[in-house]
This record gives structure tokens, sequence and C-alpha cells, in this order.
């Protein structure tokens, strides 16, 4: 299983043609308190760059865009109950949705996780 | 998802903070501690200020405020005395204020072009803090107004305090942490007074009951050579649990509180009377109506008629209403208002947000729908504050 990262910070996980989408740790801290994640509904269908998902901290609202195109299989329906998830374990348990890849080149495009950790160090 | 969209937080966007490059922000005199608290600063109103501290998060920072008491660093707001025999007369003609009536050293909240606290001092001259989104607007205005009235053979002067410390302490535990170390008596200062004194040692501070939160508290003037010593010692303070706090923590607070920011929920097309601020015009001032805007605001006064209105709203759990969001009537989907601030409350643990509606929607207890875009969802109009407030008012 391979992680890639966007410039926007989501990061994508993908297992065959499944990936799933979080935003990184980095987003979450710079975000801060999360009050409210909504993740977008099973079948969607999304391109990449599309916004997928709003996240809401006490100081504003976010658009998550999608890292990849596809179908959403599943939102994470344990954000409806606790969105601190995604401070606490951004890049695992506060995960935010799951897609099928209907276009794995797309994932050339994107960042691994050491070029993400130098773009971040840079901003 | 950030990128451009993080700094569009409410807090940043709404003031006029023009794309300054790191080299040209002004940095206020407790920058170097707020870089050795770990304070996350972000370019506001021109300044490099703390959004956050490293050791609290954003609702974490507000609850403390509530149940005990925070620092903030407002020193970027603009300082002004104004000087000369004519003084009172001269704020008075450019803003709504009863300075005449005023007792010494008290103060009120007024306006010349966005919302200020003028304070009648007790010597020969007004001390007055404006708020700092409006520096380049006010501070010309009031030097133009004043040239105008030397040329006329009148005594005015404006003299900024500039780069002096502005400290601002607030929440339950302030009177008791400052009382020990200062010679003024907390309990004779009440709400919207002020007094000259020593805190901590330090001369010549000039302490003012009154803050952006909702609680009791105070706001500090001090020379900026001892700024930082002054909230060194506050945090050490053994008399209370001292945190500092920054600018997300204060605009989480003043929401709660149902105060306005300006450029948000007060600007120059908005009347002090369709704000629901109708106090800040002074009955004197209303029977003379001899200032900016006065035939305006005196005939929606008279005729008990305006427009809009701005209402408190409470929304459903989910997002959060924020700044610019139209709202529409649940029936008719008419377009009837606007948010102008919003966001989670930390201390209700709910959505809240400050609006403007038409007259006919804003009843208590009205229910109006928030338009998302591509969501929509309900809110209701309630009564501000959205928390008790605290003022010391003495009693």
């Amino acid at each position: 299983m391979s992680r890639y990262f966007t410039e926007d910070h989501e990061w994508v996980d993908v297992d065959g043609d499944i990936g799933t989408v979080g935003i990184s740790e980095y987003a979450q801290s710079q975000l801060g308190d999360i009050v409210f994640v909504d993740v977008p509904e099973d079948g969607k269908a999304l391109s990449k760059g599309d916004e997928a998902a709003v996240v809401e901290s006490v100081k504003a609202a976010s658009d998550v865009y999608s890292p990849v195109s596809g179908n959403v299989l599943e939102g994470n329906s344990q954000l409806a109950d606790d969105p601190s998830l995604v401070n606490s374990d951004a890049e695992g348990e506060g995960w935010f949705f799951k897609i099928t890849l209907s276009d794995p080149s797309e994932l050339e495009t994107l960042m691994d996780e050491t070029a993400y950790e130098a773009f971040v160090a840079k901003l | 998802m950030l990128g451009h969209k993080l700094l569009s937080c409410r807090f940043i966007s709404s003031s006029p903070v023009r794309l300054l490059d790191a080299t040209s922000w002004k940095r206020t005199c407790l920058y170097e501690l707020h870089k050795k608290h770990s304070g996350k600063l972000v370019p506001f109103a021109g300044y490099e200020m703390p959004v956050q501290y490293a050791d609290l998060s954003i609702s974490e920072s507000s609850i403390h405020t509530r149940k005990h008491v925070s620092i903030f660093d407002v020193s970027h707001m603009l300082q002004t005395h104004i000087t000369g025999k004519d003084r009172v007369a001269f704020i008075e003609s450019l803003t709504t204020a009863d300075v005449q009536g005023l007792k010494p050293n008290s103060g009120t909240l007024s306006g010349i072009k966005d919302d200020l606290i003028v304070t009648k001092t007790d010597k020969d001259f007004i001390y007055m803090v404006t708020n700092a989104g409006c520096i380049e607007k006010d501070l010309p205005y009031l030097q133009e107004n004043a040239a105008k009235w030397r040329s006329d053979g009148k005594d005015v002067e404006i003299k900024t305090l500039d780069g002096r410390g502005l400290v601002a302490v607030q929440g339950p535990e302030a009177a008791k942490v400052l009382q020990p170390e200062t010679d003024i008596d907390m309990s004779k200062l009440t709400f919207m007074t002020t007094a000259i004194g020593k805190v901590f040692g330090i001369e010549n501070c000039r302490v003012t009951r009154c803050g952006y939160t909702g609680e009791d508290g105070v706001e500090i003037s001090v020379d900026p050579n001892h700024a930082a010593t002054l909230v060194q010692r506050l945090l050490e303070s053994k008399n209370g649990n001292v945190k500092l706090a920054g600018l997300g923590a204060r605009d989480a607070l003043r929401l709660e509180a149902g105060l306005c920011l300006y450029g948000n929920d007060i600007d120059e097309t908005t009347t002090p009377i369709e704000a629901g601020l109708t106090f800040v015009v002074a009955k004197r001032r209303r029977e003379a109506m001899d200032f900016p805007g006065a035939e305006k605001i005196v005939g929606q006064l008279k005729n008990k008629s305006w427009p809009k209105k701005r209402v408190g709203l409470i929304a459903e759990p989910g997002r959060a209403p924020r700044a610019h969001l139209p709202l529409i009537d649940p029936l008719d989907k008419c377009a009837i208002g606007f948010v102008t601030s919003g966001g989670p409350s930390p201390c209700l643990g709910k959505n809240i947000a400050i609006a403007y509606v038409d007259k006919s929607h804003s009843k208590d207890g009205t229910e109006i729908v928030v338009d998302f875009g591509n969501k929509q969802s309900k809110v209701t109009v309630t009564k501000m504050p959205f928390i008790e407030t605290h003022y010391y008012t003495g009693k």
C-alpha cells in the first residue's frame, strides 16, 4: 500500500483500486479543533479536484478536494459522532472517505511522503 | 484544502488586511513574548499577531477565559490623546457620543467611521482606542478635521501613542489577579471607567474596565518597554490561573458575547439603530442632531422604522453559518438577509451567528434557513448575548 499527498494537504492510501482519503497531520494542526466533518455520500462520482467534503473547525470551514477521480465507496461514519478523530488521528482513524479509483495514472501527479514532508517544511 | 482557504478564516478576512510580505508586517511591543510562548503568528490588520498559543486550542482557550483569566495583546489598536480646550466639542462633531455628559474618567462606545471607545479623563485630554483595522481610515480623518478646526481658530490636537502596549486581561479572575499588584482600587473601577496607577510596580499604567469577551476584565495601556514584564508577571500570578490567548479565542468569545466586529457586523452601510446599538447615540445628541448621519439615524428612531435588524442565530448541529452566507425564508425561499459572523461556540457547544435580517423576520424564535449553496440548514433567531455577560458594575 502506498500513500500519496496533494498540495492541498489531502492524503490518499491506495490498496488495489481502492483509495482511502483524509487530510494530513499538518492540515489538522493548522485547522485546530475540528467540530464537524461533512463526508460525501456513497456512490457519488468525483473528479480529481472536486469538492468532496467540508471540514469545520472553530476557526474556519474548509473544503476538502478529492485527490483522485472515482466513485465514493463510503464516508467515515465515525466522524459524525466524533469529528475530533481528525485531530487525534488525521492520517489513520480520522480518514474521510473511500473511493474506487477510475484513473490510477492520476497518482503520478501526487507527492509521496518524502516529497510532501519537504513541501510542508517550506510553508 | 488549506492554502488560501485557511487564510480566509473569519477573523483574518474580516479586517482590511492588505497583502503584505513578511518584512512589512508591523510588530507590537509584545512580539518577542509571543515568539517565546510559541504563539502562532498570522497577519492581522497589518501586524503579525498570535492567533493562538501552543499550549491551548482555540476552544480550550475560550473556555479557559470564561472560567479563569486570559491575556490578549491588543497593542495593534490605535491609542490617541485628544488635547486642547475645544477637544470635547471636536470629538462630538465626529461621533455620536455625549462626551460633555461623561463623568471624568469614564468612557463610552461610539463611532466615527467605525466603533471606538472614547474616555474623558480627569486630565486635559480625551483618551481614545480605535479599531486597528481602521487606523488608515480614522487617523487621517481625525487629523484633517483637527487641522480644519485649528484653521478656524479652535484649540485641538491629536497625539497618537505610537507603539504603546495595550494588554487585555479578561475573565472572572481578572480583578483577583490584579488587585494585590496595583494601587488602583479594583472595587471602585466599574465597567467603562479608567484610572492611572502602578501595576506590578510599573508606573503610569492606564487601566480601563472594558473588554471584548463579555467577561469582567480590563485593558491596560502600558509603556512599551515594560509591556512584556507586565504580561510575564501576570502569567506568574498565584492569584488566578492566567494564560495567554490569541485572536482565535478573542473572536469566538466576542461572538458568544454578541459583540460586533467592525467590517463584519457593522460598517459604514449600517446604522447603530439597525445594529441594535441605539445606546451609542447619546440622547442629548439625538435631540441636537449634530453628528454625521444624524438625519438618517434620528429619522429611523423617530419613525421607529428601519429596514433590517441585527439578530443572533442558533443553528442546527452540522455546518456552521459563516460570514456572507445568505439567509432565506423557509416557505417562499426569498432572500431575507445574510450572516455577518458565525461559527461554532466553544462554550455552548453549538453553532451561533450574528446576522442582518429583514425586520419582518427578526422576532425571537423565528425559523429561517441558511443557504450553503449545495446544502441548507435551519437556524432560529435568538436574543444576544448567547452567553451571560459579567461586566463589573460595582453592585
